[in-house]
């Protein structure tokens, strides 16, 4: 009777939860993800501007000044207790406290904003996994908006094209987007289709931002996951996101090359 | 009936005069405008399917390639003509030739009072005239 009423338990536990087992799902192929080794981010300020920048160029983002009602954003920064505030941090390392930290889209592998798209404008793309838009297709009403956990997505209130910064634009640039329309960061499909790295990795030099295939055992993303500890956004919600933050100790940095340098000497003391 | 000449010789000069908008057109009026479209400026001789297809069907043409690159990831497009490869892009291919989109696109669009919204999101080239 005792080991009815446990298994009862398990599996009201399980069914109340609604998500049961946290495996991570299967894509057919690959399964892109980033990894923003936040211990590297946290001597650089400047790279920051520059990844979000870098974004802003590559993928024509109108910048409306400081009305924040106004604001599209792919890739943005936010202090890292507030973008972690579910992880509630007491007392907090230095070097992470109030730490500007980048966000972006998350490409869930259980995406709550395509389920509610009344016209499937937003999807999960099968092959890669990454959480696709359809701007010709999205008619505006903002659902996605609400159900990402993440404030990703960015609603264009007015017509982009009337955004000071965009007035150069010529054909060989990234399309505008048009009023009425929602966006956000789509890992750069148009330069995967290209092999390219997104634009946001392609300008980290030392590895700040690493992007690849987490169903590889090879790829670099898997090695920096295996090898340090990362966090993912809300992470309790069973979102299942795909961007994760390496939050080691900075130290590690510094304990990894004076240790490999002694391991040379010694290598060249035998010979 | 009386009078019979006078009400069918009336009613025939009536006849002329109601119908004579139409028959005046045909006979004094110059033929409508007929859009004129700019040859690419490249040079080019052959677009990516056959003229007389394009000219009835680039639109749905455009839409299949739009559909096939955003929800589909399929970049390429393979000529039914001739079996050539192409990019299946409005800004870098189509109008990499069609240069000059007031002289080729806007000349039919305005004629035949269609306003396609292409050009709310993409970019136009700059006119080289």
């Amino acid at each position: 009777m005792k080991s009815s009423r446990r298994g009862f338990l398990k599996f009201a536990g399980l069914s109340a939860s609604g998500t049961g087992e946290h495996e991570p799902p299967a894509t057919e192929g690959k399964r892109l993800a980033m990894v923003v080794d936040l211990r590297k981010f946290s001597k650089n300020d400047e790279l920051l501007q520059k990844c979000v920048d870098a974004c802003n160029s590559a993928h024509s983002i109108p910048d409306f000044g400081d009305d924040p009602k106004n604001e599209v954003k792919w890739i943005w920064t936010e202090n890292f207790e507030t973008a972690f505030h579910s992880q509630e941090f007491h007392f907090i390392r230095e070097d992470l406290k109030g730490k500007p930290t980048l966000l972006m889209c998350n490409h869930c592998d259980n995406p709550p904003c395509t389920r509610v798209c009344p016209t499937e404008a937003t999807w999960k793309r099968a092959a890669d996994g990454v959480v696709m838009m359809d701007w010709h297709r999205c008619i505006g009403c903002r659902y996605c908006i609400v159900a990402c956990p993440y404030g990703s997505r960015s609603f264009n209130w007015k017509d982009p094209r009337t955004a000071p910064n965009l007035a150069g634009l010529g054909s060989e640039s990234y399309p505008t987007r048009m009023r009425g329309v929602v966006e956000k960061c789509t890992f750069c499909d148009e330069r995967l289709a290209r092999g390219e790295q997104p634009a946001c990795v392609e300008v980290c030099e030392n590895q700040e931002m690493v992007f690849g295939d987490l169903n590889d055992p090879e790829s670099e993303v898997r090695q920096l996951l295996t090898e340090h500890l990362a966090i993912r956004r809300k992470s309790g919600l069973g979102t299942q996101p795909e961007v994760y933050y390496i939050v080691d100790d900075p130290r590690t940095l510094m304990e990894i090359a004076p240790a490999a340098e002694v391991y040379e000497r010694e290598e060249g003391g035998h010979d | 009936m009386y009078d019979a000449s006078k009400i069918v010789a009336g009613l025939a000069v009536f006849a002329v005069l109601a119908t004579s908008p139409l028959w005046f057109n045909q006979i004094s009026a110059a033929p409508a405008d007929e859009p004129e479209l700019q040859a690419p400026p490249n040079g080019a001789t052959q677009c990516v399917e056959a003229t007389e297809y394009m000219r009835a069907n680039h639109m749905d043409l455009l839409n299949q390639w739009r559909d096939s690159v955003v929800r589909d990831d399929q970049r390429m497009y393979v000529s039914k003509l001739n079996g050539k490869e192409y990019v299946m892009s409005l800004q870098k291919t189509c109008l990499d030739c069609h240069s000059n989109k007031s002289r080729f696109c806007d000349s039919c669009h305005t004629y035949a009072a269609v306003q396609p919204y292409c050009w709310d999101c993409h970019l136009v080239p700059e006119e080289a005239q």
